[in-house]
């Protein structure tokens, strides 16, 4: 069972969201990827206003429409404006099908906003996907390092918080968050760099890793590979291509009542 | 059958890698079909006696099995003398081909050492590796960041070498395609698919580069194998087709040197 935790409508070829997405679930199918997890729209949009997070979420709940035995949704939002993004949180996942949050690189997670955001993911028991990157070659202005994210994710310790791309460097990612049971790493987006699942299972255990892609940038094989490579059992394997994502996301699946 | 363009052995500089062993990295290439890999070192990066690096590459690849593991030696035009390790190279080991790490070594391809070195591989019959890159600048240690190569000095070089093959290892397309389609049109330059990413991402590539100009490479150890090998899966592509990028091509290569 594979389940993806980061796929975008960006990059695939496709007038709409629909052809994008039927051209997403045609790759998926060769790599036997059961499930799809997507979020924000294309173009990608760094900073982007409320009417364009919500058009850009417009996008995804169009993509998943027809594909909600196979997709599922994050709604995508900008903490420099933090009422319209707890109305969006509101429209796309209390309201609607979504099941988590994205957070991107508008504003770096160690800010209020992003408090009050996290507040009411905890009610909705949505999970909360926070980009991080610690750049060799300097960060962008709003973008998290794992730092940022421990900060946040230590004052939430009901959350269920996703360290994104595992910080990009990641021995220094898994350093930082080693200690917060609650906060797991994705995997995706970053080179297929040997021994990065290993590390991630030594030091966080299997049960705080989860499999992303990060495509359309990224390819589905690049991705697979680190996992499928890692020189870990195969329970561990199973764990982390799919197993994690569907118990991170079972209560909020529960709560919808979405059978699985 | 595969034939991975793409491999090197020792140690990554600051990181040890599941399968920095020779012997262990070869098991996974047997494991997974490989029946032959064209392998630098890592030694190549970082130490100034290469003469000794290559040596022990030769001496790597034989105790393993040296139908597998084939030793492309790794050269510094930086370093005084650098002609002797080519000829060593060439005449000591009887290697197939040389790879250039010129973003760990301070020099540009349009150094005048660069288009001697195509001199002397063309009148010596060799083929000529280049890492465009080894490791995302992102993730770099601090103190050992270097750039992607700059491929377009290449392009006017390759009007007088057009017969030499050229195989640009690690090569990210995005911004640079017009350029990688423009290498491919100037002479035998061929990339390899280790870094090659997006979703489907060969069916993307080969719009842009024909089938003949792409080898299989993974870039294991620092890569994982089945990144490269999984995207073969990924794309539908027509059976020839892959062949020619797992293998024909790279025979092709070898066959006309
Ligand atoms: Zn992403």
């Amino acid at each position: 069972m594979i389940w993806d935790l980061h796929c975008h409508l960006n990059g695939i070829p496709g007038r709409t969201p629909d052809e994008k997405m039927a051209r997403l679930i045609e790759v998926a199918d060769r790599m036997q990827i059961e499930r799809l997890v997507l979020f924000m729209g294309a173009p990608f949009l760094t900073a982007p206003t409320p009417e364009q997070f919500s058009e850009q979420n417009d996008q995804v709940l169009q993509a998943i429409s027809h594909w909600h035995h196979r997709a599922f949704g994050f709604v995508y939002l900008n903490p420099e404006y933090e009422q319209e993004s707890l109305l969006e949180l509101d429209r796309c996942v209390k309201d609607g099908p979504m099941t988590g949050i994205k957070l991107w690189v508008a504003k770096r997670c160690d800010s209020a906003s992003v408090d009050a955001i996290v507040r009411r993911a905890i009610e909705l028991k949505a999970v909360i996907y926070q980009h991080t990157w610690l750049k060799s070659t300097g960060n962008l202005d709003g973008e998290s390092t794992p730092a940022d994210l421990h900060a946040l994710a230590s004052r939430h310790p009901e959350a269920s918080i996703i360290c994104g791309h595992t910080g990009g460097n990641w021995e220094l990612g898994i350093r930082t968050i080693r200690d917060l049971p609650h906060v797991s790493v994705d995997l995706g987006g970053g080179d297929p760099t040997a021994g990065l699942v290993e590390m991630a299972v030594r030091e966080l255990g299997a049960s705080r890793v989860l499999y992303g892609s990060d495509v359309a940038g990224r390819s589905f094989a690049s991705q697979l590979g680190k996992v499928t490579a890692a020189e870990i059992t195969p329970e561990e394997k199973q764990m982390i291509l799919g197993q994690n994502l569907r118990r991170l996301m079972s209560p909020i699946l529960q709560a919808k009542g979405v059978r699985l | 059958m595969i034939i991975d363009v793409n491999v090197s052995l020792s140690r990554w500089p600051n990181r040890r890698l599941p399968l920095d062993e020779t012997s262990k990295l070869a098991a996974t290439l047997i494991q997974n079909g490989v029946s032959q890999a064209w392998a630098g070192t890592f030694d190549g990066l970082l130490h100034n006696d290469l003469a000794a690096a290559n040596k022990w590459l030769v001496d790597q690849c034989r105790s393993v099995d040296e139908k597998l593991l084939l030793p492309f030696g790794a050269i510094n035009l930086s370093l005084p003398a650098w002609e002797e390790d080519v000829r060593r190279c060439h005449e000591f080991h009887g290697m197939k081909g040389v790879r250039l790490l010129p973003g760990y070594h301070d020099y540009t391809l349009e150094d005048p050492r660069f288009r001697q070195l195509l001199s002397l591989l063309a009148e010596k019959q060799m083929l000529l590796q280049i890492a465009v890159r080894q490791e995302d600048p992102r993730t770099q240690h601090r103190l050992l960041m270097t750039k992607d190569v700059d491929l377009k000095p290449l392009l006017t070089l390759l009007s007088d070498f057009s017969n030499l093959p050229v195989i640009l290892l690690n090569a990210v397309s995005g911004s640079a395609v017009e350029l990688h389609g423009q290498l491919v049109a100037a002479g035998k330059v061929y990339f390899d698919i280790a870094a090659l990413e997006g979703l489907a991402g060969l069916e993307r590539q080969v719009q842009s580069l024909p089938f003949e100009r792409l080898l299989f490479g993974s870039h294991s150890p620092f890569f994982a194998f089945d990144s490269a090998k999984l995207k073969l899966q990924e794309s539908e592509l027509p059976a020839q087709s892959t062949e020619q990028i797992t293998h024909l091509n790279a025979l092709k290569i070898l066959r006309e040197l």
